[in-house]
């Protein structure tokens, strides 16, 4: 049997101590600004928590990446250690295909079966009870109780800067292909070059959101309060922009180490990593543009 | 099975544990996270098993008594998480840490660093959870399983917290489920192939794979109530044409997979206790693996026989109902093995021996009652009634529970390189037998009888059941001291234990010394 490389085990870490530490803070601050809004009282308390804690945040994450990288370029990974990674982030990528699957569930849910009941579909004939006037539409635009939950003037056209992005972001796919194809032969000033074309249409895709969600707050009434459509719209297309963010921060990070002589043809998990990642994102947009915008 | 070792078994260039409180801050050595794991879940079953105590005191006699009806609730609620997140999940996760490595012959787990911080966020949340029992308004005191609206429009202002826990103890649950898969499909030695992993190793991938899919569903959930309660969104209010029964399903369908999570381990567990203390080989072994393969697969598709009485379409309860009878199936192929194993074998009935043994006979008791209530027509009878709180307590505390005390009496000479106190060991197991029967038996009758549950005070007709079940309760929660007794005093000494430890015994494992030194398998083991 072929002798194989002996597997690297770190030595003692204090970042998860810190990163543990560092996402306490971080959330119990957020969870202090929540109840200090809803009690009418002053939150900076909670921000100052909210603050100190993302800090301790970011530097464990400078710090613990900083030091995989440098075990990386060290030369202590073997072909095993490399296949752990591999293993842990697609099933880390698993993990969040089912959070918005969650979210999917719930559009649908409301869609197809809650919207309609309101409204005196099935046998629970609910509406007679509760808002007679109620009619079943989607988008609704006018929800079971008005009073409470104002409806928006009109939803956000598919055909428009949804498609334009839909467009961008399947060109990012292919721009971070292009650059995928460039590592594996050593090209570097491809790579960076694709790579930033990448990120650049990331931020572009970003721009285009926040854009559109100004004109749905100020010109629509369209909001996360708007009822179910403006809920589902908002949660959706919102954790998928955080998740956009995300991606291009650590498509970011790869080109600054790539830069720094970082990765070769052979090794380059980072960089697939953070591609993988970044496909995710994108057929999560494709699900959204479908079954949000469209449908 | 039989394992060949290749004699690296020594270590070289390899130091013991770091002196100071810093080794248990800073470790990256999976022996003592598991140990880690292990003392916080004990800690966390006190703490929950206590707030069951305040419970059963209540429930003592009828009318009200000790504590207020407000405060009642909360102790439900947090006894339930407290003993799901804090005491079982980490108990399971704690012994996967000390054993897969050693069973599958790895150096240790597969991502070391990760695996600390997925212990190391526990505290904190628990810390953040309990922390609101002390807080303006109270604790959380809309049931473990905090349904909307009660948990968002009517809930206590502590339950931003422990919506924030909740994504901590789900952080804390990926991440070590992300570790136990890598570690068991990159890991193994030489010659380990899947179908030669022990039953446990099993049992806990398929674990693995639930957590990865279900815990990102409870985190959806959570955050869905965070964005009603604080930013006006209506999931789970009709008004804005949301709906309270969303909530239930997307919270069922990660509770259901939870309950999986939280007896596959202990399935694995049962599996390799009973063929030792049998000196027989597991009957039936693939038939195990696919049994417990599509135990998980069913689970995912059961989630609503929680929900019978919410107002389901006929055609919805229907399909859930059989879909629901069918994980009889495989779960009925496990007894029938463990029973097949027994059967002839060369039987000695040491404490893991006989807390496994309770296991399957009180696991199976549970399992029936499920079935009783997986029955729609009738469900509507049992719902929310004390037979619910009887078969989940049935499936769950002989079950989950007394598997952990199972696997921490069977391994703990390997952990610790003594024999526990045997006399001791088996009044603990017969003192809890005892008091859980005495506990839960009666509450089916109180169930049938139509005593509701969550419920500071009942009708007359229920006292003398109840009084039953909070004395068995008191014993069975005073007896946990004598574990805690039990496993001290191991730590300190006693008879000194051999590598293999019980003669039936087989595995990776039980080629190692006793106590297993603080590094092993750094040169991979070749299994034949």
């Amino acid at each position: 049997m072929a002798a194989q490389q002996s597997y690297y085990v770190p030595e003692q870490s204090k970042w998860p101590i810190i990163a543990s530490i560092g996402l306490f803070l971080t959330l119990l601050g957020l969870g202090k600004v929540l109840i200090a809004n809803s009690a009418g009282a002053d939150p900076s308390f909670g921000w100052w928590m909210f603050g100190i804690g993302f800090v301790i945040m970011v530097y464990m994450l400078f710090g613990w990446f900083g030091n995989v990288a440098q075990e990386s370029m060290a030369g202590l990974y073997s072909a095993q250690m490399d296949r752990s990674f591999r293993w842990g982030m697609s099933w880390f990528i698993f993990s969040e295909i089912m959070f918005f699957a969650a979210f999917f569930g719930a559009l649908f849910y409301a869609r197809f079966l809650a919207v309609p009941w309101l409204a005196g579909e099935g046998d629970g004939a609910s509406n007679v009870l509760l808002w007679p006037e109620f009619q079943s539409a989607w988008p609704l635009l006018t929800n079971p109780d008005p009073s409470l939950y104002p409806g928006p003037k009109e939803v956000i056209s598919p055909w428009q800067i949804p498609l334009l992005n839909t467009m961008l972001l399947l060109a990012s796919s292919v721009t971070i292909t292009i650059a995928h194809h460039a590592i594996k032969v050593d090209n570097r000033p491809k790579v960076i070059k694709w790579l930033a074309a990448t990120i650049a249409l990331g931020a572009i895709f970003m721009g285009f959101q926040i854009y559109e969600y100004i004109h749905a707050y100020r010109d629509l009434d369209l909001t996360l309060a708007s009822g179910i459509y403006g809920t589902t719209f908002f949660m959706l297309t919102g954790f998928h922009g955080a998740h956009v963010t995300l991606g291009a921060i650590i498509l970011f990070v790869i080109l600054m180490r790539y830069r720094r002589g970082h990765f070769s043809g052979k090794e380059h998990f980072g960089f697939e990593a953070a591609a993988w990642y970044w496909h995710f994102v994108d057929v999560v947009w494709v699900c959204l543009f479908v079954f949000v915008y469209i449908m | 099975m039989s394992a060949v070792v290749d004699s690296h078994a020594h270590d070289h260039g390899h130091h013991g544990p770091a002196k100071g409180f810093t080794r248990w801050l800073y470790t990256t050595n999976h022996k003592d996270i598991g140990s880690m794991y292990l003392w916080f879940s004990f800690i966390m079953f006190l703490v929950g098993g206590s707030m069951a105590l305040v419970i059963r005191a209540e429930l003592f006699e009828p009318g009200m008594q000790i504590v207020d009806p407000n405060f009642f609730n909360q102790m439900t609620t947090m006894h339930g998480l407290i003993m799901v997140f804090g005491a079982v999940m980490p108990a399971f996760v704690g012994l996967a840490n000390w054993l897969i490595p050693i069973m599958v012959g790895a150096p240790d787990m597969a991502l070391p660093r990760m695996n600390n911080w997925s212990f190391w966020i526990l505290p904190f949340a628990f810390g953040l959870l309990l922390s609101t029992l002390f807080m303006e308004g109270g604790a959380p005191n809309f049931g473990w399983t905090f349904y909307a609206p009660l948990s968002t429009t009517y809930a206590p202002p502590s339950v931003t917290f422990f919506i924030l826990a909740v994504h901590m103890m789900g952080i804390s649950s990926i991440m070590g489920a992300i570790n136990v898969i890598a570690t068991i499909l990159n890991m193994r030695a030489p010659g380990m192939t899947l179908m030669k992993m022990p039953l446990f190793v099993w049992t806990w991938l398929i674990t693995a794979f639930l957590l990865i899919a279900v815990m990102p569903v409870l985190a959806g959930a959570v955050t869905m109530m965070l964005m009603d309660i604080h930013f006006g969104t209506a999931f789970f209010d009709a008004a804005g044409g949301g709906d309270p029964v969303l909530f239930q399903h997307i919270f069922w369908f990660f509770g259901h997979p939870e309950v999986y999570i939280m007896i596959l381990p202990a399935f694995g567990v049962a599996s390799q206790i009973i063929p030792t203390f049998s000196r027989k080989p597991l009957f039936g072994y693939p038939s195990m693996v696919y049994a417990t393969a599509s135990i998980a697969i069913l689970s995912f598709i059961v989630w609503a026989h929680h929900m019978f009485t919410v107002g389901l379409p006929l055609a919805a309860q229907l399909f859930f109902m059989y879909a629901t009878m069918l994980i009889a199936v495989p779960t009925g192929v496990k007894v029938f093995n463990w029973v097949a194993t027994m059967f002839r074998g060369s039987l000695t009935f040491e404490t893991p021996m006989l807390f496994a043994i309770a296991f399957v006979i009180l696991f199976t008791i549970g399992g029936f009652s499920g079935l009783m209530l997986s029955i729609a027509p009738v469900d509507f009878q049992y719902h929310d009634t004390y037979f619910v709180v009887a078969h989940f307590h049935y499936v769950l505390v002989p079950g989950a529970i007394f598997s952990i005390f199972a696997a921490a009496y069977y391994w703990l000479p390997k952990w610790t390189g003594y024999m526990y106190d045997e006399l001791l060991g088996k009044a603990h197991f017969w003192l809890s037998f005892i008091g859980l029967n005495l506990t839960f038996f009666p509450m089916h009758f109180v169930g049938l009888a139509g005593m509701p549950r969550r419920i500071p005070d009942y009708a007359l007709q229920f006292a003398d059941f109840n009084q039953i079940a909070s004395m068995g309760a008191f014993l069975f929660g005073t007896t946990q001291l004598l574990f805690l007794f039990i496993v001290i005093k191991c730590i300190r000494g006693g008879k000194k234990a051999s590598a293999q430890v019980w003669e039936g015994a087989d595995g990776l494992e039980w080629t190692l010394p006793s106590p297993a030194p603080y590094h092993t398998f750094s040169e991979p083991p070749t299994v034949k």
